[in-house]
């Protein structure tokens, strides 16, 4: 047995895999079909102060751990290829040596240097995310998990929505950051959005408060990260990064009551005297439901579902007829409407805007 | 597995019939009987939950894939980690401890044989409860079935109101149950290593193993019991309304978490401290020199033991303590790192300097000195808390916690088993097969688990039964997969060593690895009352000792 | 299969370890110490934080009759193990009945108090996070009790059948540590229940 082949097996193989993940991972990425879930969800890829402060902060733990690594990995494989037995010394004992108090003490006060400035910039870190002040300029957000959607209000805005949450870019010279307050109506969830900041749990009975200001528009992916239930895995999150001047529009438009189209006047009243109402709120009409998602705005959504799938009226069908051919496990019941009640719903879903 | 001490020759021995031999087996109270009891129960469910691993990878290996319903994949992982933890790790290392120790001390048995068995007994109830789910979880609503809830079963997922039917309870009971029998062989071992040395075997002259295994079975005692305590809670609040978790009348899901951490971060150095003793007996033997630093070694593995349980909050850093307690966990969990960092370089220490034998014990150990590094590395990583809000609940977790299971606990333990069922059977296990095992199992484990680490990097949290695609996770998990059928068939081909060379195995003598502790004193398998004449010792190597008068070790400790 | 072993040096000097019995029950007693541990600390962290419901202050009335029944077992039990020691076997099962009785007055007291606060009071282990940290921590103390007194009436049986005897004073005196202990953990109980968390 050849330590030395050996040794470069077990130090190469994870080696390799290390160096290969990034590479498989831009393949995949570039063949990746394009889905509205599509997209990375890279914590190495901040576009966020937490997430900035974070990931600096994990470059200096990585370079850290990394020279840690090296210096071991490399004085093991010396070790089992310089001192193996071979045919010629193999039939003697080698010197018995017991201990060293100078080379324990030597590799003990070096990892507790070590564990002293790694721990300074570990709080450093927390005291400047977790302590950060709630400038005046900032959103506010309450959000609150539910099995398994996301419920978001806007205490000062007036606005309830789901599932998608949309905040402004946050200028670094004028921040407008957005603070979130996390509740939960169930079991526990956690809000991930890898790119704009760690994640935090949402807890009965124990609020939470997490802050983001992204440095750009767009679209950011997530989901929850906490076990929750049968569909912990399809509480996906979407959060849309706007201009200032878009979110201001996506509020007022937010903040319209339901638009009422005579058109579907025979889909509304199907949904008002169904036992939707129980569940949903739609302002301006009956329905006051607190369990499930706010439809007053459904179509302003790209996804349903809290993103397990798209928004269109084929899949809104399907959710409503049958919510377990997409989300089985979900708290969605089938509500078994006929053929013309159904299209009827789904035209007035159509006109939520 | 034959108990004579002697094989007279020209007298036939009389075949038993098999209720005979069934009735000595179970109504046992030897410690050798009870520990390969313990060690094939823990075997059994080694494969059953290895399947359910598959199960989890097959499922994994495609987005949007229908392998198995979420139901059924929640129920998996629950299982997976469950059986794992309770009736995998705990009984295989007892079942070891409970073989060594008393060999290892010079006594004849444990100091409680009786109460040994009412331990092992109680474990498997457990493990039979758990599984027995299965069948008879169905309760209110017909749901149930087995538990789904993970192996944390974190409040209120786990209260009445999100887990009807009976699932949830199979889990509390069976846990609870198995939870008892370890606080017996905590107490045994204990009383046993206090109380039934040989005479000269001071406590600063006994085998590390006896030493990390006292300390595995002191920390029982005090770990194992918060999370029994908390299900007992649990249970009056299933059952008789009580509200310890209840967030509708004021209780706190948070207190769960503790309770549950408190037991489960030093819980997993209840797992690796035995597999540090059998590192720590292995690598010296192979090597031919001393464990370097013993003294070291002992202060080093108490420190760890009193650290790991003032960190268990790491696994709860996004939860929203605030800044001071989280920095509190940080640095506890980085201190508990210097202790552990102390023990490799120590074991670098043995084998700088020595003739190392490549034999497949030593190679399961230099894989698990690799591996623990690795894996003690991606741990400083998590206890960075800033650092651990990206990556905790993630598959980067999933990845470091596996890391040190399998490639640091499985790989001793797959040691331990190449080194000392010789001594166990009387019959050597086929070195080629043992070969085959190991390269195909590091192999597997290196495309499994190293992969892992980046779809966790990449945004993919953990017990999740789907994902979707274009993440970046696709290919990764794949990978993932594969190696987990790699590492499948290697654990057929150590399975297939271990039957094979019962029968065909080269025969043993007392001491084939030119050992020096007092278990290679006795006959392979040892008589059943372990020593004819009590042994006295005179130093840490009794048989080094013997075998070089000159140069005996009494002399320089 | 050789069942000759290498030979060893010959012992030096005298080689005495503890009593088995003792550290066994010293493990059992350390591993209930923890459990108590928790249900306090569920006890203490919930003080004040019921929504609902009667306070301790409302309806506790501290027991302080039978605490003192309970605290005088731990002397008889051990006198009586004292007693056993000299082969005084009349005045070890007088003690040992009179630490089985302490021990039942004081069960008999706790399932009064029980049975007031249940029907006078409507207070039950699921009437608020109060009622549930107080029935659970006093109950699983009577349970150690109760357990407790079980071992304890073993004893007395074959005591009586007159198979307790010098040589068994060792045994005795692990279960008497057991009892020690029990008594122990109610004055922690005591304090934090009926002084403190008042």
């Amino acid at each position: 047995m050849q330590p030395i082949k050996k040794s470069i097996t077990m130090g190469v193989v994870p080696l390799l895999a290390l160096l290969s993940g990034p590479l498989v991972w831009s393949a995949t990425t570039a063949t990746a079909a394009n889905s509205p879930s599509t997209g990375l969800t890279n914590i190495f890829a901040p576009e966020s102060t937490p997430a900035k402060s974070i990931f600096d902060f994990s470059l200096f733990v990585l370079i850290i751990t990394g020279i840690i690594f090296a210096v071991v990995f490399t004085l093991l494989v010396y070790s089992i290829s310089r001192f193996r037995a071979t045919s010629a010394n193999a039939s003697r004992e080698p010197a018995q040596v017991y201990g060293s108090t100078q080379i324990e003490l030597a590799w003990t006060i070096i990892p507790v240097l070590i564990v002293i400035v790694l721990f300074l910039a570990t709080a450093r870190v927390i005291h400047a995310v977790q302590d950060a002040r709630m400038p005046a300029t900032a959103v506010e957000v309450t959000a609150i998990g539910h099995q398994f959607w996301w419920e978001f209000r806007y205490p000062k805005l007036g606005i309830v929505t789901a599932n998608e949450l949309h905040i402004p870019l946050s200028d670094p010279t004028h921040p407008t950051p957005t603070f979130l307050l996390l509740l939960s109506a169930d079991t526990d969830h956690s809000f991930w959005i890898p790119q704009l900041a760690g994640k935090t749990d949402l807890i009965p009975n124990h609020p939470n408060r997490m802050w983001m200001d992204p440095h750009r528009t767009g679209v950011f992916l997530g989901q929850c990260a906490q076990y929750c239930g049968t569909q912990h895995a399809k509480m996906l999150l979407r959060v849309s990064v706007d201009s200032h001047e878009d979110f201001a529009a996506w509020v007022r438009s937010q903040q319209h009551p339901a638009i009422r189209d005579e058109q579907v006047r025979e889909g509304r009243r199907v949904f008002e005297t169904t036992a939707c109402i129980n569940c949903h709120a739609i302002s301006g009409t009956a329905a006051n439901g607190r369990f499930g998602p706010d439809l007053t705005h459904l179509m302003s959504r790209i996804t349903i579902a809290s993103g397990a799938a798209e928004n269109t009226p084929e899949k809104l069908r399907l959710w409503i007829q049958n919510p377990d051919a997409i989300k089985p496990g979900s708290l969605m019941p089938a509500m078994k409407l006929t053929d013309g009640d159904l299209d009827a719903v789904v035209s007035y879903m159509q006109t939520l805007r | 597995m034959s108990s004579d001490a002697m094989a007279i020759p020209n007298v036939q021995i009389e075949s038993r019939p098999w209720v005979e031999v069934l009735h000595e087996w179970i109504s046992t109270v030897d410690h050798k009987r009870l520990g390969i009891l313990y060690i094939v129960y823990a075997l059994f469910f080694l494969v059953v939950a290895g399947i359910e691993a598959i199960i989890i990878r097959v499922q994994l290996m495609r987005p949007h894939n229908d392998f198995v319903s979420p139901q059924v994949f929640n129920r998996m992982f629950t299982m997976h980690g469950t059986t794992m933890i309770f009736f995998v790790a705990i009984p295989i290392l007892f079942g070891f401890a409970n073989y060594l120790v008393p060999l290892m001390i010079g006594a004849r048995d444990m100091a409680f044989p009786r109460l040994n068995a009412f331990s092992f007994w109680l474990t498997a109830l457990g493990g039979f409860l758990l599984y027995f789910s299965f069948v008879g979880g169905n309760g209110l609503y017909g749901a149930g079935n087995a538990p789904d809830i993970s192996w944390w079963a974190y409040a209120p997922l786990a209260a009445r109101a999100f887990s009807p039917g009976h699932s949830s309870d199979y889990w509390t009971i069976a846990v609870l149950v198995s939870g008892f029998g370890s606080i017996g062989t905590g107490i045994n071992l204990i009383a046993t290593v206090l109380c039934m040395r040989c005479p000269g075997m001071k406590l600063t002259r006994m085998p590390l193993l006896v030493w990390l295994n006292l300390t595995m079975a002191g920390m029982l005692l005090i770990v194992i019991t918060p999370l029994s305590a908390a299900q007992i809670m649990l249970l009056i609040d299933r059952y008789l309304g009580g509200h310890f978790f209840d967030a509708q009348a004021g209780g706190s899901a948070v207190l769960w978490m503790h309770f549950f951490w408190i037991f489960g971060h030093p819980e997993v150095y209840v797992l690796v401290i035995p597999a540090f003793a059998f590192v720590s007996e292995i690598v010296p033997v192979f090597s031919r020199k001393p464990i370097f630093g013993y003294p070291v070694m002992v202060g080093a593995t108490i420190c760890i033991a009193f650290l790991s349980l003032s960190v268990w909050a790491h696994h709860m850093f996004s939860v929203g303590m605030n800044s001071y307690a989280n920095s509190f966990f940080a640095i506890t969990s980085m201190m508990v790192g210097i202790p552990t960092g102390i023990k490799i370089f120590n074991w670098l220490g043995t084998m700088w300097g020595g003739r190392i034998q490549f034999k497949t014990p030593m190679l399961f150990c230099i894989g698990f000195l690799f591996q623990f590094l690795i894996a003690g590395l991606t741990g400083i990583m998590l206890a960075s808390a800033p650092f651990d809000w990206q990556l905790t609940y993630s598959y980067f977790v999933v990845a470091h916690f596996h890391y040190v299971i399998v490639g640091g606990i499985l790989f001793a333990l797959f040691g331990a088993f190449y080194y000392w069922y010789p001594k166990i059977t009387g019959r050597m296990l086929s070195e080629t097969l043992g070969k085959w095992h190991f390269w195909l199992f590091l192999i597997g484990f290196h495309v499994t688990f190293d992969t892992m680490h980046f779809p966790g990097l990449l945004g993919m949290p953990r017990r999740i039964y789907t994902y979707e695609p274009g993440r970046g996770w696709d290919t990764l998990n794949l990978i993932v997969s594969l190696g987990g059928f790699i590492q499948g068939i290697a654990i057929l081909v150590f399975v297939w060593n271990l039957i094979i060379s019962y029968f065909k195995g080269e025969r043993a003598g007392n001491d084939p690895w030119d050992a020096w502790t007092l278990e290679w004193s006795v006959s392979s398998p040892p008589p059943a009352y372990n020593f004819a004449t009590v042994p006295v010792v005179a130093s840490r190597r009794p048989l080094w000792d013997k075998k070089h008068p000159e140069d005996p070790d009494s002399r320089y400790e | 299969m050789s069942a000759i072993t290498t030979p060893f040096p010959e012992a030096t000097g005298a080689w005495s370890l503890p009593y088995r019995g003792k550290v066994a029950m010293a493990g059992l007693i350390i591993a209930e110490s923890a459990i108590f541990t928790i249900f306090v600390v569920a006890y203490l962290f919930y003080l004040g934080k019921s929504l609902t419901g009667p306070t301790p202050l409302e309806v506790l009335e501290t027991p302080i009759f039978f605490t003192i029944c309970l605290l005088s077992s731990s002397l008889t039990v051990h006198f009586a193990g004292r007693s056993l020691e000299r082969n005084n076997r009349g005045t070890f099962l007088s003690l040992w009945s009179l630490t089985i009785l302490l021990g039942g007055l004081f069960l008999f007291g706790t399932g009064r108090e029980w049975h007031r606060l249940i029907y006078e009071h409507g207070f039950t282990v699921s009437t608020n996070l109060f009622g549930t940290t107080y029935y659970s921590l006093v109950g699983l103390h009577a349970f150690h009790v109760t357990a407790g007194l079980v071992m304890l009436s073993i004893v007395l049986i074959f005591g009586l059948a007159g198979r307790v005897g010098a040589d068994q004073f060792r045994r005795v005196d692990v279960l008497a540590l057991y009892w020690h202990f029990v008594d122990a953990v109610w004055v922690v109980v005591f304090t934090v229940v009926y002084i403190i968390g008042r």
